[in-house]
């Protein structure tokens, strides 16, 4: 991953060196060009090619947007429900992760935070359950697969 | 025109801030209050931060390093929020009495367990 990233910015450089000027431009268009040379390099290094990962990143963002906006609606929804105290049942469930890393576990946490209805309130000490608290718990099993089943891919995705 | 699309995104903020200040008053104990702290308020500061952007951008000058601010934002609310919420439930804050499981009470060792009467969580929040 790191090394087809110095290859390809070194092509970059190397392209705006023979424009002879070194706008963002010709940076980009240089950058772009590297991107396509390292696609076909890609055998030679045993590695599957990066770009695949920075377009897991892009889907991650995009998702996370999508679930922020939604999370907004259901926040709306439930501050302004005049009934209030009839239709929200919140909850603190244990949700377990399979993910490996701790940065993957942290930014899990953090999109848990930011997206519809859940809270993370703390994890166990070997960090492979978070406890969520989540405003609508009617069904437990729906709020964890819908944690595992979305970010949890996503991250994984990024990651491999 | 480009003041039609700013006000959206400012007044689309401000609201998203207002309605996230009523969820505070609302709802009943502090976990609900954090959910309402963190996901209005880190929405309407990117709104808000979108229409500075394009206010500026109007006048032909882009100001990227307004971006910072949302990635900060997005870097301390929910660390923040997982503190505050985590220190109130071990030191015993009570939930609200709807909330239906408390697997996280569960989890605790024996003699670090908090006492908790959840039936007190509504008089104590409007007090």
């Amino acid at each position: 991953m790191g090394f087809q990233f110095l290859i390809n910015i070194l092509i970059m450089l190397l392209w705006a060196s023979l424009q002879q000027s070194y706008h963002s431009s010709d940076l980009l268009i240089g950058f772009v060009i590297g991107a396509i040379a390292v696609y076909f390099l890609r055998g030679a290094l045993n590695e599957s090619y990066y770009m695949k990962k920075v377009w897991a990143l892009v889907k991650l963002i995009g998702l996370f947007i999508k679930e922020l906006v939604l999370a907004n609606y259901d926040m709306v929804k439930i501050v302004l429900n005049p009934r209030l105290k009839k239709d929200v049942k919140p909850g603190i469930i244990a949700v377990p992760t399979t993910l490996k890393y701790d940065w993957e576990i942290t930014v899990l946490s953090m999109l848990v935070t930011l997206t519809p209805g859940t809270l993370t309130m703390d994890y166990s000490l070997d960090a492979r359950t978070l406890y969520i608290h989540s405003m609508h718990v009617d069904d437990r099993q729906k709020v964890i697969d819908d944690i595992t089943n979305s970010f949890e891919r996503a991250i994984r995705e990024v990651g491999e | 025109m480009i003041e039609i699309l700013i006000s959206i995104f400012i007044i689309g903020g401000c609201l998203l801030s207002l309605i996230g200040s009523l969820g505070i008053i609302r709802l009943k104990d502090i976990y609900g209050r954090m959910h309402a702290a963190t996901k209005s308020a880190t929405l309407g500061v990117i709104l808000i931060i979108i229409g500075t952007f394009i206010t500026f951008m109007g006048r032909g000058t882009l100001l990227f390093s307004l971006f910072f601010t949302i990635l900060f934002v997005f870097l301390t609310a929910p660390v923040a929020a997982m503190i505050i919420s985590r220190s109130a439930h071990r030191i015993g804050v009570e939930l609200w009495e709807n909330t239906q499981f408390d697997e996280l009470h569960d989890s605790y060792p024996e003699e670090l367990k908090p006492e908790r009467d959840n039936s007190k969580a509504e008089e104590i929040s409007t007090r």
